[in-house]
């Protein structure tokens, strides 16, 4: 069976970043398995500029974000395969792709770094009644359709959803001529970027009514209009409050679920709030040597922290490699029997191995989300491992004002910052520092909630 | 005394801005950083804005190149750049930075290609 170090699922941005991060920590055996023919993953399609402003300091559209990342995987002369699919991911680390050229491959990784991202929630979640007529689409569908393929989709739309692919769309839409009737958002606050708002709502004077959802579909073969109904508190439409957009188009940006079969093949348990694995301070999943980042671990708002979470993947991957040859080095010269028992040996001490977890003072804390903090990642600290700092990142539950993000080490305040403005679309962040911790020793929880004061 | 609530777009904190006019006294608060007040500043006096589409491609891999325009742009001028980016067309190969439109719609910047496009 054919060997890699580091073999990466996914050659968008995360899988870009981590195979960058991975070679810089000083691995040259990597592998970038990608689905689509070109490397760059949803970025390829999102035409819009916005991103990059943390890591370069400047306003890039999606394809030049890309295109730094895949530069830079060029010039260190990565491997990746494309139109490759993987088939199935083992608990070990046994991947198996299939491609044209090479049929059914099984290879062995010594570390495994997922990195599939995440895909558009359908309109089967939903429960809209109506015929399944044409002209109803994923916002991020429709984009592809526009963005690469060069069909304007259609030429009255109403949007359900205010994500930001529906949002950009309502712009891309409206730049290329159609006429976009209103956004419907089921929540009392839009699922969106402020800035997204502005930019692509108020700049052209698109009505987002909030409490809002489609109730009906009117067309069979075509859509040619659809109900909208302002709901109450219970997300139950308020009769009488029924109004009719005629249109020819539905784009729906109702959220976005993280791409876990694999995971979930390998035997990965999944966390119920983020649909991704659970995962510690390395980014490391349940399974040993594999780790997840970008999208398929939790979804993002924006690429530029999906870049900085796949290079700590990457890093941490490369680390373990590195950590596990070093081990197995020592054992060999250690040991005087053949080299045959050694390599019997070192295949029974498997379970032994975990480089960093064997130490004796292994300690795992768990991060608790309570109180209007819906979940973090990572979920577990491993104290012995761990960095400097830790970021972990978060999301809230509903809008809130004027309220403190606290950290608690037990029962005892560590820190908390004022934030003026608090929404579950955008994610938020803490840093632990490895320092801080040094004066709690037996700490059974960390929990990051918010306050009122 | 006018007074105008803003969100910025500099960054995804959107900062809420306001901004008290006083005669030709500009004054801004609720900024977290100094693009704050210059965004403010630039959006009550001359709003502008970078416009991205795409245009079509001839034997190309793909039937659209990504463009942008150089820099920002008034606001108030997006839909006549968006009539020249959806009248023109390119040939493969194009190349990232690539000048698709020079100068357009007499706004003095240019639209570049923001992806490169190999020939089918």
């Amino acid at each position: 069976m054919q060997y890699h170090d580091i073999v990466i699922v996914g050659g968008g941005p995360a899988g870009l970043a981590a195979a960058i991060a991975a070679r810089k920590t000083g691995i040259s055996d990597i592998l970038i398995l990608e689905r689509d023919n070109v490397l760059g993953g949803i970025l390829n399609q999102c035409i819009h500029n916005g991103f990059g402003l943390h890591t370069f300091k400047e306003e890039l559209t999606g394809p030049e974000y890309a295109a730094r990342y895949i530069a830079q995987v060029e010039e260190e002369k990565i491997p990746y395969r494309l139109s490759t699919i993987v088939a199935d991911i083992t608990h070990d680390r046994q991947v198996t792709y299939i491609n044209r050229e090479e049929g059914l491959v099984t290879i062995q990784a010594g570390a495994v770094i997922l990195a599939m991202g995440c895909r558009e929630r359908p309109r089967g979640a939903l429960n809209t009644p109506g015929y399944r007529p044409a002209g109803i689409y994923s916002a991020g569908t429709a984009q592809r359709l526009m963005n690469i393929e060069g069909y304007l989709v259609g030429r009255e739309a109403v949007i359900l959803g205010s994500g930001d692919i529906g949002l950009i769309m309502a712009r891309r839409m409206t730049l290329e001529g159609a006429k976009v009737k209103v956004v419907a958002e089921i929540m009392p606050y839009s699922g969106g970027l402020k800035r997204n708002i502005v930019q692509c709502l108020d700049d052209y004077g698109i009505p987002l009514k909030l409490s809002h959802t489609v109730v009906d579909i009117h067309g069979k073969d075509r859509l040619t209009g659809v109900t909208i109904a302002e709901v109450d508190e219970n997300k139950n439409p308020i009769p009488g409050t029924e109004e009719y957009y005629s249109c020819d188009t539905l784009l729906l940006s109702v959220g976005l679920i993280p791409e876990n079969e694999l995971s979930k093949g390998a035997g990965i348990s999944l966390n119920r709030v983020t649909s991704g694995p659970n995962v510690n301070d390395r980014l490391e999943t349940e399974a040993e040597g594999i780790y997840a980042c970008g999208n398929v671990l939790h979804v993002h708002d924006l690429v530029d922290f999906v870049s900085q979470e796949a290079a700590l993947a990457g890093e941490n991957a490369a680390e373990y490699v590195k950590r596990k040859a070093a081990l197995a080095g020592e054992r060999n010269a250690a040991e005087t029997a053949p080299a045959e028992k050694n390599a019997a040996a070192a295949a029974e001490s498997e379970e032994d191995e975990r480089p960093g977890y064997a130490e004796p003072d292994r300690h795992t804390i768990p991060l608790v989300a309570a109180d209007g903090v819906r979940y973090t990642v990572p979920q577990f600290l491993e104290t012995s491992g761990m960095r400097d700092t830790v970021t972990v990142r978060f999301r809230v539950a509903d809008v809130y004002k004027d309220r403190y993000i606290s950290v608690y080490y037990d029962d005892q305040l560590i820190s908390r910052k004022k934030k003026k403005v608090l929404a579950p679309g955008e994610m938020e962040q803490v840093v632990l520092t490895k320092k801080s911790l040094a004066g709690y020793p037996h700490m059974k929880r960390i929990t990051i909630r918010t306050e009122v004061e | 005394m006018e007074v105008k609530e803003l969100i910025c777009i500099n960054c995804p904190m959107g900062c809420p801005l306001t901004v008290t006019m006083d005669g030709e006294q500009l004054t801004v608060t609720g900024n977290t950083c100094p693009r704050g007040e210059d965004y403010a500043r630039k959006e009550i006096l001359s709003p502008t804005r970078i416009v991205t589409s795409s245009v079509r491609v001839s034997g190309g891999t793909i039937a659209r190149v990504s463009v942008k325009t150089k820099t920002d742009i008034p606001k108030g001028k997006i839909f006549d750049v968006m009539e020249e980016i959806r009248a023109v067309r390119v040939d493969a190969p194009v190349k990232m930075g690539d000048v698709v439109i020079a100068d357009c719609a007499g706004t003095g910047v240019d639209v570049i290609a923001t992806k490169s496009v190999g020939r089918a």
